[in-house]
């Protein structure tokens, strides 16, 4: 223990390593902060702010900061999870995300975390933007309109010479995610079924094997997000 | 869904059914149309879609009766995944989805003839709609409006355990079914504590067909002669000739019983049904193309079911079938309300089926699903409860859905509820300028013994909202009734 950095969330007592980001030693410490672009082991991408926490008055997103010795972290607020809820809803909003269809949902980390927050409707208004999928791939189905860009795909789904198969096109409100068909072309079966685990919701489909797993088994249909984190500390 | 569509409120399904009844200069009736608004949208929703999501998207159609939407896209995909036609599915896979689907039947029948229809019966036609609903009869039938409730309820649990939800579930896939029937759920619906088991499902679904006979002795001139006209008869049957509610070939009778269209593969359904568009209607009128659009208009749901097949393949049902089939010398029957007394004899049917599935061991084990090489078009045909439910899919190599066409099953019923509203016009409204109170009674009856898919039909009071116009010969409104 003697490396450990301390630190407390919300009161609790915490233990880090050493540039270990807040992040990541909450969920070590068995805190749930609520995410959807971290993934364990990946480069942070920092991008969809649903990390938020306060530290020292000042909002910083928990997947990026590393920890330092004392540190103070407020992650359990109204102030927060307020924020968190409002960022929720305008990714549903920003997108076309249908659940009754979608066959992520159960699955699904943005409606798991739409149900967290207990989202009825949208503060915000709906913007329908306009989105192509991309269905000629031979193994997967890219439905853009559910995309939220996290990049989860594009910082895990790598070829064997770590090329990833998957990129963002185009810049601003026009930013879009694209397969290397090339790439995908040499795609395995397993990677396939990774790509779709990978993504927190139903924008990278495996072909033909939607709805094979039944209401009731699926990852959310029986806990809520996050309820299952345990301390390994 | 990279493109807009916007839907003209017009074309929303809505609350009403719209009737238009148009006089003569000497007021006597010259026209009556029944006029429908139906789901066209759902064709253009899928396209684009990935196949596999059709199954849980279009059972979207409808709160009453999904799962046969939802069954009818998934057999249309068995055939585009090379797992054929009906049979080619693995026996969990099949048996499963007939499970689902007399679940389905039997909460639908069980919620049409409780909820909607035995008011009618136990407080007359003519009653206050105030008491003529569903509540009259938990306060006046306490028992009768338990079974209903409960029969409905059973039906709707054996959905969830085969589909995964009470509504709108996932259960079927293309090739088979997601999940086998748990122990859990298998003794429960065997074995639970009274009402809910399956014995006594049967026992009230034999009651409420004993019901109906008591009725029908007591007020038989009403019932035969209530909106009476000869027609054609479609649906699906076993390849033997039985009842057969979830697979089948299509078969049609005319009036007389002579066989218009047998054996027919379903895949081949355009050769021979052909759907008429109309002017002033937006749901489309199907006819037999062979016999052309004035005589190959058909009926479809339950009493062209009994009309269509030569026997039920389950002993108590098959009974009552006699007996029913006894009342026309063996003919097809064609009493609009004898509607209510073959889906009763279905209700009946579907019970027993579920206690045989029940009791096999391939609903708890087995392979899921099945495979084969992909082909480009699929049709599925189901009998969902209101009838004959057609769903067609072309994909393109991409695994896209290119084209859809469903025929739902009170499209099929278009002509004949509009002749039954023609039946109650001419009866009622010759020589008159107004609109009575029992003209509309009348044509809420005629139309609900189709238990149309419309919103109005399945009111949740039971009190049908309609809007009827009257308009005189030279086409000046004269008088609109509307009930809420
Ligand atoms: S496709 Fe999925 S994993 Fe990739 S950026 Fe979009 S949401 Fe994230």
């Amino acid at each position: 223990m003697a490396e450990k950095i301390k630190f407390t969330i919300d009161g609790k007592e915490c233990y880090a390593e050493q540039g270990q980001t807040i992040l990541a030693a909450a969920l070590d410490n068995g805190v749930y902060i609520p995410s959807l672009c971290y993934l364990k082991d990946l480069i942070p991408a920092g991008s969809c702010r649903i990390c938020n926490v306060k530290v020292s008055g000042r909002f910083m997103t928990a997947c990026t900061t590393p920890v330092n010795d004392g540190m103070e972290v407020e992650n359990n607020t109204p102030e927060l999870e307020e924020l968190r809820k409002s960022i929720v809803e305008m990714l549903f909003v920003s997108g076309n995300h249908f659940c009754p269809a979608c066959e992520k949902s159960g699955n699904c980390e943005l409606q798991a975390l739409a149900y967290k927050y207990q989202m009825m409707v949208p503060r915000f208004p709906y913007i329908f933007p306009e989105k192509e999928v991309d269905p000629s791939s031979p193994k997967l189905f890219i439905e853009r309109n559910r995309c939220i860009l996290c990049k989860r795909c594009i910082r895990s789904i790598k070829d064997e010479s770590g090329k990833s198969l998957f990129a963002f096109k185009k810049r601003g409100n026009k930013l879009m995610i694209n397969l290397d068909h090339e790439l995908a072309a040499t795609m395995t079966d397993e990677m396939a079924e990774e790509a779709m685990e990978i993504c927190p919701v139903g924008s990278i489909l495996r072909k033909e094997k939607g709805f094979d797993q039944p209401i009731g088994h699926r990852k959310f249909d029986k806990q809520a997000i996050g309820s299952d984190i345990k301390s390994v500390i | 869904m990279s493109k807009k569509i916007t839907i003209e409120p017009v074309t929303r399904v809505e609350g009403h059914g719209k009737v238009t009844i148009h006089l003569d200069d000497q007021n006597q009736v010259a026209q009556s149309r029944l006029h429908i608004v139906e789901f066209r949208g759902f064709e253009r929703f899928v396209q684009g879609r990935p196949y596999w999501e059709a199954p849980v998207l279009v059972q979207r159609l409808c709160g009453i009766c999904p799962v046969s939407h939802h069954l009818a896209a998934a057999k249309a995909l068995d055939v585009i995944v090379g797992a054929g036609t009906g049979e080619g599915l693995t026996p969990t896979g099949e048996k499963m989805r007939r499970l689902m689907h007399y679940g389905q039947m039997f909460q639908s029948h069980a919620l049409h003839f409780f909820h909607l229809v035995s008011p009618d019966l136990l407080f007359g036609y003519d009653a206050d709609p105030a008491i003529r609903n569903v509540i009259g009869v938990a306060m006046k039938h306490k028992d009768l409006a338990v079974m209903g409730v409960m029969m409905r309820k059973y039906g709707q649990e054996v959905i969830r355990a085969t589909a995964g939800k009470k509504i709108h579930g996932t259960g079927a896939i293309p090739g088979g079914i997601n999940k086998h029937l748990t122990q859990e759920d298998k003794e429960f619906f065997q074995t639970g504590p009274d009402p809910m088991n399956i014995e006594k499902m049967i026992e009230w679904s034999q009651a409420s067909v004993d019901f109906l006979k008591n009725y029908y002795k007591e007020h038989k001139a009403f019932i035969d002669e209530f909106a009476y006209f000869p027609s054609n008869h479609l649906s699906l049957v076993r390849k033997d000739g039985a009842l057969d509610l979830y697979h089948g070939v299509l078969r049609a009778v005319d009036h007389e019983g002579n066989k218009i269209l047998d054996d027919v593969d379903y895949q081949e359904y355009e050769k021979y049904i052909q759907e008429e568009v109309r002017s002033w209607s937006y749901m489309k009128f199907p006819y037999l193309k062979h016999l052309g659009k004035e005589k190959g208009w058909y009926r479809v749901g339950p009493l062209a079911r009994l009309n269509t097949c030569d026997f039920i393949p389950s002993p108590m049902a098959q009974k009552e079938f006699e007996e029913f089939k006894s009342l026309t010398n063996g003919k097809p029957n064609n009493h609009c309300m004898h509607y209510h007394y073959a889906r009763l004899i279905e209700l009946l049917h579907s019970a027993e089926m579920m206690k045989d599935l029940l009791n096999d061991p391939d609903l708890m084990e087995g392979e899921l699903t099945t495979k084969g090489a992909k082909i480009d078009r699929g049709v599925g045909v189901i009998e969902a409860p209101r009838g004959t439910l057609f769903h067609h899919y072309e994909i393109n190599d991409k695994d896209q859905i290119v084209k859809a066409n469903l025929i739902v099953s009170t499209t099929n019923n278009n002509e004949p509820m509009n002749k039954s509203v023609n039946f109650v016009a001419n009866k009622m409204m010759n020589g008159q300028t107004e609109i009575s109170e029992p003209m509309m009674n009348a044509v809420e009856v005629a139309i609900r013994a189709y238990d149309p898919c419309l919103s109005c039909a399945t009111h949740a009071l039971g009190k049908m909202p309609l809007d009827v116009s009257l308009y005189d010969a030279k086409d000046n409104l004269i008088d609109r009734k509307i009930t809420q």
